[in-house]
């Protein structure tokens, strides 16, 4: 049973359309209890092509256009914009794929703070506007590799990961970076309740060597397709490491911390055998689930906008080779 | 059938009776609801109608819908027994049939959108994977009870045709694992399904043991 005790987002909640339409299928066997074998059927199937006709009445998370430097790479095509930002695993929000889309629109980013610390001479606070000003934003556009073997492209903005923390001016002995997402039950439904948020401990922690942070390709993005993030996406800032799988790309965060000590991360204390603390996409190493020699390019939100495609050693970013050169990335997956 | 007995206790409910037409509407419903659901997800899959991925929402929506199937099938006889509702049993056909029609759109939407056909990795998953082996043995006695339903079948077959239809018990217990198995995390939901499928079989514990004998 998912119990939600109120907060200050649930006032958005009356708002929404009829709670069995829109979670549909995760609460039907909840209501076996209550309702006869027939309105079980119906309720479930229902849900999800009902809510083809709820969407409008979502109360939106605002999102501003950002000035930055364009991309002039080009992969074509790019995923389109909407099914990037309702298509998300955000466990703090829910563990279906448009549960963060659903749960999210009330996510406060405005204040915020982001802070570097540990391991470093000059730790460093940044508030919402530092995040957006301090640093020049550019866009890239990366392929987004998912563990689950479907991928995306996406337009994003921000600043390199290495500039933030050049800034901090680490010490000698800092050997790792380790990143933790917002801990806030209030605003977070995953972290209140362990139903909803699948068993996780939070806050999500995620970590990577200094020199693959240093690496020019990971970035801090605080935007996607021209302007700020969405919530669902990892507001107000989050980190993209394109040659790694999505969920080491850890969102919202509000911790940068510096340490000679290489950090358990979140899904490496979920399912060691499954997700390693590497987490290089890589196609010869299978999950011991399915294979991820190949993957599902997702472009659009019809069965006709899905390519099958090989899956690419690094990603396709063959540039960070250099980095694993004396790693077996078998045993290091 | 039989006339209703006077009741001897005032405990003992009256059996349930209706018309023959209401049973009809029933099991009309039940095929329009089912068709219905299926075609519009399918429909809405197709258009891009889905919020988010179309090909994912295609997999839950056929594979928890054959899984509910399944055990509003198995709830039948239990309910017909506790409501003194004979009747009620022609449901549970109908219910079986869409929960293999169900299983089938579900291996569909794998093998079409999810691998678009690379027949090679279909073999392979479901050979490698014990998740899908699991979901795959369900399906093909899904498949078997479905070839075998008609009224015919079941003359021709005889005795075995119970045999056959009793590996229902192996089938929703194969599919709750499959599923179970399926989830990165999260295993409420599942979990869920698995008790209740464990429910309802204890329900039927001395016919499951004399299938065993």
């Amino acid at each position: 049973m998912i119990i939600k005790t109120p907060s200050k987002n649930a006032a958005h909640e009356h708002e929404v359309t009829d709670q069995a339409v829109y979670q549909g299928r995760r609460k039907v066997l909840k209501q076996l209890g209550y309702t006869g074998a027939l309105a079980l059927l119906s309720q479930s199937a229902q849900a999800n092509p009902f809510k083809w006709f709820s969407d409008d009445d979502t109360p939106t998370f605002k999102r501003n256009p950002l000035s930055f430097e364009k991309s002039d790479a080009l992969i074509n095509p790019m995923t389109q914009e909407g099914v990037a930002t309702s298509y998300n695993n955000f466990f703090e929000f829910g563990t279906s794929k448009n549960d963060p889309v659903e749960n999210a629109q009330g996510f406060v980013v405005n204040p915020w703070q982001l802070e570097v610390t540990g391991m470093v001479e000059n730790p460093i606070k940044l508030d919402y506007d530092d995040l957006l000003k301090r640093f020049p934003l550019q866009e890239r556009i990366y392929r987004l590799r998912c563990v689950e073997a479907w991928s995306m492209v996406i337009p994003w903005i921000g600043f390199e990961l290495g500039a933030l923390i050049k800034a901090a001016n680490p010490l000698g002995s800092a050997k790792y970076v380790i990143f933790e997402t917002l801990n806030d039950p209030a605003q977070m439904p995953g972290q209140r309740s362990r139903f909803v948020g699948g068993g996780i401990d939070y806050p999500y922690v995620e970590g990577l060597r200094l020199d693959e942070a240093y690496h020019p390709l990971a970035i801090m993005s605080v935007g996607m397709y021209g302007q700020t993030l969405p919530p669902q996406n990892g507001a107000p800032i989050r980190l993209v490491v394109p040659w790694k799988y999505g969920f080491k790309s850890i969102k919202s965060v509000v911790k940068i911390r510096l340490s000679d000590k290489r950090p358990k991360t979140t899904w490496e204390l979920l399912a060691p055998n499954e997700y390693g603390f590497y987490a290089n996409v890589n196609p010869e190493v299978d999950h011991p689930r399915w294979s991820q020699a190949r993957e599902r390019r997702i472009l659009g939100s019809k069965l006709s906008e899905q390519r099958r495609i090989d899956t690419m050693m690094f990603n396709g970013y063959d540039e960070v080779a250099s980095l694993y050169s004396s790693l077996d990335l078998r045993s290091n997956y | 059938m039989t006339k209703a007995k006077p009741a001897t206790f005032a405990m003992l409910k009256k059996p349930i009776r209706v018309h023959r037409g209401w049973l009809l509407a029933f099991r009309l419903m039940i095929h329009s609801i089912a068709t219905v659901l299926l075609g519009l997800a399918y429909y809405n899959a197709i258009n891009g109608n889905v919020s988010g991925d179309p090909v994912q929402y295609l997999l839950d929506f056929t594979g928890i819908g054959a899984l509910n199937l399944m055990i509003l099938s198995l709830l039948t006889s239990p309910a017909a027994n506790t409501l003194k509702f004979a009747q009620l049993m022609v449901v549970r056909k109908t219910l079986g049939v869409y929960a293999a029609i169900y299983a089938l759109a579900h291996l569909y939407a794998f093998t079409a959108y999810e691998l678009q056909y690379e027949w090679g990795l279909v073999l392979s998953e479901i050979v490698e994977r014990p998740y899908i082996t699991v979901g795959m043995v369900a399906l093909i006695i899904l498949f078997v009870m479905l070839l075998t339903s008609f009224s015919a079948a079941r003359m021709k077959l005889g005795k075995y045709w119970q045999r056959i239809h009793n590996f229902v018990y192996v089938a929703v217990l194969l599919g709750c694992l499959h599923f179970l198995w399926s989830v990165t995390s999260n295993w409420t939901e599942p979990s869920v399904y698995m008790g209740i499928t464990l429910i309802l079989l204890y329900l039927r514990r001395k016919k499951i043991q004399k299938i065993f004998k």
